[in-house]
């Protein structure tokens, strides 16, 4: 008999004593259950993240004020890529990793400065040393202050943590309300054949470690930028 | 006595004195409250969510075969190797081997539980291997040579001077008395070792069996790197960490995070589902999931307890419990220390050894009330002393209650103890508190209060008596 055979086979030996039910006391049955309701509006008890286009961009920048991301809502593409320039030239970039999509391409383009590709296997201590990791993302939630990144739509597992700073180019489409729509987009996206990593990434790297002393850029990117438009 | 509990005593003597030490708990779990009551008010509901989050993971633990197996066929599905350990030996004969075969020098590791359960790194460093703990908090109690403080928070009882000296002794740092700085002496000293390791080796939070997928918490982005730069990658796990399905986290990581740091969610909560895939452009060539038992299919066995596998590892009945924030981490020497360690000790580890833990508690409920998937803990503490002295009982403890029985049961008797205790009580103070004192026990660190010189008895037949004679 392999371990896996006897494990399982310990398993259901055990679970043929039934146990009662979460919220069971004294021999009173719980209320009715709350799984298995259909999603988001029947799930009032969590966080809300807004139900029109402008009150869910209201919550991703009040959230973002709280985790120190730096949120920038461009009117338009003209707008968000003179804002990363601007960016560039304040903390004074000299090479960026990036990958190959719609949208870091025309960041890149604009940026005009030396890039590494992530496309076709890189070095890792190339990587550690550009100034900025820039890509796309798939989702961003309001409800959180999120965005999902995965290893196949924002150039693999690295970029978005190695280098010091993050910075995400994103439509405002898509933004959604919470995390069960967040993760219902997800689904429908990869269904069957889903990337090998999917991070759903709050604000920059952080740790209190240290007399409970919040302290940004613990391991990953010390700045977290996300370009809106 | 077991040796565990005098050991437990001494320590708990020596600690509890120590205004220090409590000075900083109090300061760290003063900050954790104000942001978890915080995040709480932003749930519309948060009572519901713990009853939604309990009838999750009951789901996931009462059909656990079915789910594990979901889980596992569906990760091979992805070309990642899936190994069952029933014991602790295996797992780290596994991830050893694992290791030895990829002839590596140096393994980076983020903070798992599960691996400090199995004594992981000194079996890894007895093999010959470096390893490295990447969590900021475990990086210090690693070079420090101590277990983590606390579940969520390792380094919780040191102060930034503490944490200054031992990177000034260890690491040959400046001093600085900067958390920040601190932060950077360490995420410098940790970047190479991420790009030199060959092996990464993580824990995970949750297990999802719907889409084959483990779901692993942080902050730091430490756990983040450990998955993506070495070309090798190990994940240790309960097999208790199962949910059914990807959307149970849009309710778990807002769960988990409030309750465990007062957070919204965590910084960064990632999916992996297998190794590097064909297309992508990093990520391991292999990724083992190592799948531990280790007792949990004996607790999984008892109905009344088997809640105690719903715990998702917040910590946030550790924060709240006044036995917790008294001793401290370390006192309990156990993995999970705090009321759920309490409760699961005793199972994974033997009852008769460990059930001093079950002992030593108020039972004022904070846990069970604080608690998002909601065990119930203290009612779990009473079971396990219940069932020890079901299984062992104490002669002593029980002669002694009979002796009382038979005494409160006669009034006569009961009058003439009274009488002998009113005389001799003036000569306890003689030999209060010493070894001599036959109530030292008690006496060592509480009052004694005097017997009354009327009990309410004779003073309702004296009160009776004179109002008759009015």
């Amino acid at each position: 008999m392999t371990e896996r055979e006897k494990i399982l086979g310990r398993i259901r030996e055990a679970l043929t004593v039934p146990a009662p039910r979460p919220g069971t006391h004294g021999g009173h049955e719980p209320a009715a259950t709350l799984v298995g309701r259909p999603v988001h509006s029947a799930k009032p008890w969590l966080p809300d993240g807004g139900e029109t286009p402008e009150a869910q961009i209201a919550y991703f920048r009040a959230a973002s004020l709280d985790l120190k991301t730096d949120f920038r809502d461009a009117p338009d593409e003209g707008t968000a890529m003179a804002i990363l320039k601007e960016i560039a030239q304040a903390e004074g970039w000299k090479k960026i990793a990036t990958h190959r999509s719609e949208l870091t391409d025309k960041a890149a383009a604009a940026l005009g400065l030396p890039i590494l590709h992530v496309e076709g296997g890189y070095d890792k201590n190339e990587m550690e040393a550009c100034d900025v990791g820039i890509t796309e993302c798939d989702v961003l939630v309001a409800q959180t202050g999120s965005l999902i990144v995965t290893s196949r739509s924002s150039g693999g597992r690295a970029l978005s943590v190695l280098p010091p700073h993050h910075v995400v180019i994103a439509r405002r489409e898509q933004l959604v309300r919470d995390l069960t729509a967040a993760f219902a987009l997800i689904q429908q996206k990869y269904e069957g054949n889903y990337p090998s990593m999917i991070s759903l990434v709050t604000g920059p790297s952080r740790t209190g470690d240290i007399e409970r002393i919040l302290v940004l850029g613990a391991h990953g990117p010390k700045k977290l930028t996300v370009i809106l438009w | 006595m077991s040796s565990e509990s005098q050991e437990f005593l001494q320590q708990a003597e020596v600690i509890t004195k120590d205004l220090r030490h409590r000075g900083l708990i109090q300061t760290a779990l003063r900050k954790y409250e104000v942001a978890r009551d915080k995040r709480k008010s932003a749930f519309g509901d948060w009572q519901s969510s713990r009853q939604a989050a309990a009838e999750t993971k009951w789901e996931a633990i009462n059909h656990l075969d079915k789910y594990l197996t979901e889980f596992a066929d569906k990760l091979e599905a992805r070309g990642t190797k899936v190994h069952w350990c029933s014991t602790p030996d295996q797992a780290r004969d596994i991830i050893v081997k694992i290791i030895a075969d990829k002839k590596a020098r140096c393994v980076i590791k983020s903070k798992a539980m599960t691996a400090e359960e199995i004594h992981l790194n000194a079996a890894m460093e007895k093999a010959g291997f470096e390893v490295v703990e990447s969590d900021l908090g475990e990086y210090i109690v690693q070079l420090r040579k101590e277990p983590p403080y606390h579940i969520v928070f390792p380094a919780m009882h040191l102060t930034r001077d503490d944490i200054s000296d031992l990177f000034q002794k260890e690491l040959g740092s400046a001093p600085t008395r900067e958390p920040e700085e601190l932060t950077m002496i360490a995420r410098r000293a940790l970047r190479k070792k991420y790009i030199q390791a060959d092996v990464g080796i993580t824990g995970a939070n949750f297990a999802i069996a719907e889409t084959g997928m483990i779901s692993l918490t942080e902050n730091e982005g430490n756990a983040r790197l450990t998955a993506a730069l070495p070309k090798t990658m190990i994940t240790l796990l309960g097999i208790e960490k199962i949910l059914p399905k990807m959307e149970d986290l849009a309710l778990f990581l807002p769960m988990l995070a409030t309750a465990g740091a007062g957070q919204t969610v965590t910084g960064y909560n990632t999916l992996y589902g297998g190794p590097k895939q064909p297309g992508e452009v990093d990520g391991p060539e292999e990724w083992h999931v190592v799948l531990l038992d280790n007792q949990r299919s004996i607790l999984l066995a008892d109905p009344e307890q088997r809640d105690s596998l719903h715990c998702i590892r917040c910590g946030a009945c550790l924060n709240v419990c006044p036995i917790f924030r008294n001793v401290g981490g370390h006192t309990y020497g156990t993995t999970y220390s705090g009321p759920i360690g309490s409760v699961i000790t005793p199972h994974l580890r033997g009852l008769q050894s460990w059930k001093h833990l079950s002992s030593s508690s108020s039972l004022c409920g904070a846990c069970t009330e604080t608690c998002p998937v909601k065990i119930d803990l203290h009612h779990h503490l009473l079971q396990n002393r219940r069932n020890a002295s079901q299984e062992e009982p104490n002669a002593m403890e029980q002669t002694a209650y009979k002796a009382f029985g038979f005494v409160a049961n006669r009034p006569g008797m009961w009058q003439v103890g009274k009488e002998l205790a009113r005389m001799f009580q003036p000569l306890h103070k003689f030999v209060l508190g010493t070894k001599l004192d036959p109530a030292r026990a008690w006496t060592a660190t509480r009052d004694v209060q005097p017997v009354a010189k009327e009990s309410f008895k004779e003073w309702w037949q004296k009160h009776k008596a004179e109002k008759q004679a009015k």
